[in-house]
């Protein structure tokens, strides 16, 4: 079984952070405020949103299953916790981080009771209850952009800064250095990739394999709704389907990071690399001032070399 | 015939899923079940069913295929360029149209049997570039179709709508012949084991291919009858029909595990899908609502189709993959 490479960083981990090194230098030829520190650290910021959810998704592709209700969990998160405050009221107010992050957690349960006790393949079902939480968003707002402003807390954990740093991306090292210890030293790490190297001698073993799946799900709600709340923070209001643009870079982050999508394969670590290139990547396309046309077509492009370049050169190695 | 309905069970229930649906819709239409009706109705569902078959094809041999929504844009895109002027002029655009989806595909399958990268992930990013190149042929959404053409093709022939003429075209005149073919069994064989189907003697590598060129043609049909129903063109119209044809295949009965159903579940599959949103339309719910009931029949139908957990005899079954 290949498990999780935690402690040693390996070149699959490595790959993307030189990648986003890479972007930078060679970016900073044309455009030499790439190398000052308001434009680093605005980045680090920004990468942080998209990091956050990442690593949630990490855990979920890690158990070889994969989350589409990323879009609205991130959407109602931002939607709950920015109402929550523009009640008024202050207790409200008090617990509105709380209550999203909670709201993740549960849609995550959902998640995982269609795929661990129903056996639903999870592309499907974590689709249809992203579409319902769609409904019971619209049914709510009635369509328009809800009403609602982030909190004191909220646009600090955005836009603060810590000893010079941004305080989300603080918050995200602290996360997943919190998460990696938390899944290299339980037995639920463990478990999370021999599920998904393979389901059924993990069962076989003894493992109660429907919890972990529950746990993992979870766990990545969580992150999607903490996403949610650090955009809402950013953008000091939530909008409907603001979610939308963050699903499929999650994905690619992870992926670009060294997990295998099939599950059993990879790490968090790999996962900062995957956003911050990401990130990095995006922000210096929109800079070049390209049409959003050619922005598309490279995104896709160098993300289709990363991953080639990452499988040629594993299949050498091996 | 019991025979018959026992091993094809998937595509019976959803073509009397399909059945029901259609009848509570005309019966609650207020213009009854009229041909004008029936041609609005089948018009919307075909596009969506094109999509849903090219998405069975990938899903067939154990893939996904997220660029389905990217190509029905880039074709339409194309075709709102190509389709104007004289006969010989719109064969040769629709065939140009048909072979850039067949093109994609194929780079799909180039790249996911050679590069070994999973099918979704460079589906993800082909996706990606091909969206970019829709935009370059259509910033903002415009173009003209041949108005003569496009009405063939969207209304009624003897009272019986075009659209399920086509679909039925479609089924009796290629996917029934094509079933008994070596790549039509080939597409199964690779789907259930692809190791079984190696050491028999298939070329795995090639029905991959084949299977995601398919899916790319199939995804320009939807793309270019997308462009006859709206006759304009619109680059931005991928997102949702990726997520529906997923969505529409496991209503169907296409096992996303590979090797499991039919393109008449798919197809069928997408109808319901249709037919279920148009029916929220004349129920008399309030508008607010109709997206979540919508969404929760959604999951309900999808949990009730896709739940293995049903029809195991031993606990150790779920896990078969």
């Amino acid at each position: 079984m290949t498990s999780l490479r935690l402690s040693k960083p390996d070149t699959d981990t490595l790959v993307p952070f030189i990648g986003a090194v890479a972007l930078i230098l060679c970016g900073s030829l044309v455009y030499p405020q790439f190398l000052t520190l308001t434009y680093l650290g605005q980045q680090l910021q920004i990468s942080a949103f998209l990091g956050v959810i990442a690593m949630g998704a990490t855990i979920v592709i890690l158990l070889g299953h994969i989350d589409l209700s990323v879009p609205w969990v991130v959407g109602g998160a931002a939607i709950m916790s920015t109402a929550l405050v523009g009640s008024g009221d202050a207790l409200l107010g008090a617990i509105a981080i709380p209550a999203a992050l909670l709201f993740g957690a549960l849609i995550g349960v959902i998640n995982g009771f269609g795929v661990a006790i129903m056996r639903i393949p999870s592309m499907v079902w974590t689709l249809a209850v992203n579409s319902m939480l769609l409904g019971v968003a619209v049914l709510n707002t009635g369509g328009f952009n809800p009403k609602g402003e982030a909190s004191a807390t909220m646009v600090w954990m955005a836009s603060g800064h810590l000893l010079g740093l941004p305080v989300a991306f603080v918050l995200w090292m602290a996360l997943t250095a919190g998460l990696t210890l938390f899944l290299g030293r339980s037995g639920f790490g463990r478990y999370l990739a021999a599920i998904g190297y393979n389901e059924k001698a993990t069962f076989l073993s003894g493992v109660g394999t429907p919890r972990v799946i529950f746990t993992a799900f979870a766990l990545a709600g969580a992150c999607s709704a903490l996403g949610g709340v650090l955009l809402a923070g950013y953008a000091n209001q939530a909008y409907q389907s603001m979610g939308d643009p963050y699903l499929l870079p999650t994905i690619a982050a992870v992926v670009i990071g060294g997990t295998s999508i099939l599950g059993g394969r990879g790490g968090l670590a790999g996962t900062i690399g995957g956003a911050l290139f990401i990130t990095l990547l995006t922000s210096i396309l929109s800079v070049m001032q390209i049409s959003n046309a050619w922005r598309s077509i490279i995104f896709g492009l160098i993300i289709l070399g990363v991953l080639l370049f990452q499988n040629l050169r594993r299949k050498a190695a091996s | 015939m019991p025979d018959f309905l026992r091993s094809n069970r998937r595509e019976t229930i959803a073509v009397a899923v399909l059945v029901l649906l259609l009848a509570l819709y005309l019966g609650t239409h207020p213009r009854g079940a009229s041909t004008y009706v029936l041609t609005i109705w089948g018009n919307q569902c075909l596009i969506l069913a094109l999509a849903a078959a090219a998405q069975f094809f990938a899903v067939i041999v154990r893939g996904i295929d997220l660029s389905v929504g990217a190509i029905m844009a880039l074709c339409n895109s194309l075709a709102s360029h190509v389709l104007g002027g004289t006969g010989i002029d719109l064969f040769f655009g629709c065939l140009l149209v048909v072979g850039a989806g067949l093109l994609a595909g194929v780079v799909n399958g180039l790249f996911i049997v050679f590069g070994r990268i999973q099918p979704i992930v460079v589906t993800l990013a082909t996706a990606s570039v091909l969206v970019g190149l829709a935009l370059i042929l259509r910033p903002t959404p415009g173009g003209a179709i041949d108005y003569d053409l496009a009405d063939a093709m969207t209304l009624d022939l003897g009272g019986v709508p075009s659209s399920l003429i086509l679909g039925a075209l479609v089924v009796v005149a290629f996917w029934l012949p094509l079933r008994r073919t070596g790549l039509g069994m080939g597409l199964y064989a690779v789907g259930s084991s692809e190791q079984a189907a190696f050491q028999s003697g298939i070329n795995v590598r090639l029905i991959r291919i084949a299977a995601f060129g398919l899916a790319g043609v199939f995804a320009a049909l939807a793309g270019l009858y997308f462009s006859f129903v709206t006759t304009t063109g619109d680059a931005g119209i991928a997102p949702n029909f990726t997520l529906n044809s997923i969505a529409a295949v496991v209503l169907g009965g296409v096992a996303l595990r590979g090797g499991v159903g039919s393109l008449i579940g798919a197809m069928a599959g997408a109808f319901i899908l249709k037919t279920i949103g148009a029916l929220m339309f004349f129920s008399g719910l309030p508008p607010l609502a109709q997206p979540f009931v919508e969404g929760l029949i959604l999951a309900g139908a999808i949990s009730i189709g896709g739940a293995d957990v049903l029809r195991v005899r031993n606990r150790l079954e779920v896990f078969g993959r």
